[in-house]
C-alpha cells in the first residue's frame, strides 16, 4: 500500500512540484522533497509547535497537516522572512535580544509571531505571551522573546 | 513517529463522500486532524482508508436557521471563535473556544472534528451538552438527528455509525443577553491551552421577579463525558440566584464519580470539580445583572 500524488504548491512566493506517499505530513515534505529544511521537526503530535507554518494565510502545524492537504495552497515559511539575505525586522530582533539560543523552536516561533503581529500590531505582553502558548521553548525562558515582539510592534508603530 | 501507510480519499461533492461510505471497509474521517493526525502519528489509530472531509462542497459555515444555530461540522474552530453570529447568540461559546489548543490548532480543528473525537477534557462537547445540541448524521442510507444525550454515548465514543459523518450541530440559543440571560465558564489546566483537569460551564435565564427559570450547569474533565447536574438544576427553578443555589450545583459536582490517574487523582479531581463549578455559576449569576 503505497499511495502517490502529485503536489502542487506555492512556498515563499515560488511554484514548486513534487511526488509524495499521501502519508507524508507536511513537514516533512516541505524538508525531505522541497528540500526547505528551515522547519524543524520536534513532537510530531501537535504539542511543540516547532513546525508551524503558515499555509493560505493560517498559522498551523505542519506535522499535523498532511502534504497532499496542501495541494494548491500557499504556504509560508521560514526560509521567507529574510529579503536578499536580510534578517526581518522580527528576526533581527530575536537576536538583539537573545530570543534564541540552541534555536530549535525558532523557526516555529518566527512564524507564530510573523502570523500574530500581522493580526494584532499592537499586542499587549499578555497577548505575545499567550500567542506563543502553542511553542515550547526550553533555552529562553520565553523572555527575551517576548521583548523581541514587544519590541518589532514598537518599532512598526514607529515607522 | 510517522503515520501508517494508508489509501487517501478526498471527496469534493457529498455524493461522491456517501458513495466511498458506502463502499470502503476499516475507513477513518479526516477532519481537522488535530487529534486523529498525532494518533496516526503514533500508530494508535492505523486505517485502511483515510476518507479527508476537507474539499467536500457546504460542510462547513455558521448560520442562523430560525430559533437556531447551525454548524457545518467541518467549521474551523478559528472561525467560530471570530464569527458575530457566535459572539451575540452564543458566547459562552467563543469564550470557551480560547481553552482550545493553540492558535495553530483553531485555525485548522473544527466543531464537528471535536464533538466526534470526544476528549473528556473538551470543551465543545461540553459547551454542546449544556445546550442540548442536535447533531445532524448522513449516510448512504439516509440522515438522522440525535440529540446531545444520545449523541455522546461514552469516553470518545459518539452514536455515528462507521458508514455515517457528522454533517451539522444545531444550538438553540438561551435569552438574549439583555434579557436577564447569564453564562459562565471556568477551566483549571497546568498551562494554558492544555487538556483540562476540570471545567465547568453554566447557562441561566433570570425572570422578571429575579428568580431563576431555566439553568444548565456541566462540569468536564473529571467523569468520562461532560456531566450535566440535571437534579440540582431541576431543584433550582424558581429559586433565587444566590450563595445557596450555587453551593447545591457545588454539592452535585463534588458528587460526581470522578475518574482518576497517575498524575490527577478523583479525590483532587472532585474538590476542582467543586471549584470551577462555583466559579463559573457565579460568573453566569453576575452576567444575568442580578447580584445578591
Amino acid at each position: 500500500m503505497s499511495d502517490t500524488r502529485t503536489i502542487s504548491l506555492t512556498l515563499n512566493g515560488a511554484a514548486k512540484t513534487a511526488e509524495t506517499d499521501v502519508r507524508v505530513n507536511l513537514a516533512d515534505f516541505l524538508r525531505h522533497s522541497l528540500e526547505a529544511t528551515g522547519t524543524h521537526v520536534g513532537c510530531e503530535h501537535g504539542v511543540c509547535g516547532a513546525c508551524t507554518v503558515i499555509v493560505d494565510g493560517q498559522p498551523v502545524r505542519a506535522c499535523l497537516m498532511l502534504a497532499v492537504q496542501a495541494d494548491g495552497s500557499t504556504v509560508e515559511t521560514v526560509e521567507g522572512l529574510a529579503t536578499d539575505g536580510a534578517l526581518s525586522d522580527l528576526q533581527a530582533a530575536f537576536s538583539r535580544h537573545h530570543g534564541l539560543q540552541c534555536g530549535f523552536c525558532t523557526p516555529g516561533m518566527l512564524m507564530t509571531l510573523h502570523a500574530f503581529l500581522k493580526e494584532v500590531p499592537n499586542p499587549s505582553e499578555t497577548e505575545v505571551r499567550e500567542a506563543i502558548s502553542g511553542n515550547i521553548c526550553r533555552c529562553t525562558g520565553y523572555q527575551g522573546i517576548v521583548a523581541a515582539a514587544l519590541d518589532v510592534a514598537a518599532s512598526r508603530k514607529g515607522a | 513517529m510517522k503515520a501508517a501507510a494508508f489509501h487517501y480519499h478526498d471527496p469534493r461533492t457529498r455524493e461522491d463522500l456517501m458513495g466511498l461510505l458506502g463502499r470502503l471497509d476499516d475507513l477513518k474521517l479526516l477532519a481537522g486532524g488535530q487529534s486523529l493526525m498525532p494518533m496516526m502519528n503514533f500508530r494508535i489509530v492505523a486505517p485502511t482508508h483515510l476518507v479527508d472531509l476537507n474539499r467536500v462542497d457546504g460542510l462547513g459555515g455558521i448560520s442562523r436557521q430560525g430559533a437556531e444555530v447551525r454548524f457545518g461540522a467541518l467549521t474551523r474552530q478559528r472561525e467560530v471563535k471570530a464569527s458575530e453570529i457566535v459572539a451575540n447568540d452564543l458566547p459562552i461559546l467563543t469564550e470557551a473556544l480560547d481553552h482550545v489548543g493553540h492558535v495553530q490548532t483553531r485555525s485548522r480543528g473544527t466543531i464537528g472534528g471535536s464533538c466526534c473525537h470526544l476528549d473528556p477534557s473538551a470543551e465543545i462537547p461540553a459547551i454542546a451538552a449544556l445546550y442540548d445540541a442536535i447533531f445532524e448524521i448522513g449516510g448512504p442510507d439516509g440522515t438522522r438527528e440525535v440529540g446531545y444525550a444520545d449523541w455522546h454515548l461514552g469516553m470518545l465514543t459518539s452514536a455515528l455509525d462507521e458508514r455515517e459523518v457528522l454533517e451539522g450541530i444545531r444550538f438553540k440559543p438561551w435569552q438574549p443577553a439583555d434579557a436577564g440571560h447569564g453564562w459562565g465558564f471556568y477551566e483549571y489546566a497546568r498551562r494554558h491551552g492544555d487538556f483540562a483537569i476540570a471545567g465547568a460551564g453554566c447557562l441561566v435565564d433570570i425572570s422578571d421577579q429575579g428568580t431563576i427559570e431555566r439553568i444548565a450547569t456541566v462540569v468536564m474533565g473529571v467523569d468520562a463525558v461532560p456531566v450535566r447536574l440535571r437534579e440540582a438544576e431541576a431543584a433550582l427553578v424558581g429559586a433565587r440566584p444566590d450563595r445557596t443555589a450555587i453551593a447545591a450545583l457545588v454539592e452535585a459536582a463534588r458528587s460526581i464519580d470522578a475518574m482518576t490517574d497517575p498524575q490527577v487523582s478523583a479525590t483532587y479531581r472532585r474538590r476542582l470539580a467543586g471549584v470551577v463549578t462555583e466559579r463559573a455559576v457565579l460568573a453566569a449569576f453576575q452576567r444575568s445583572g442580578i447580584t445578591q
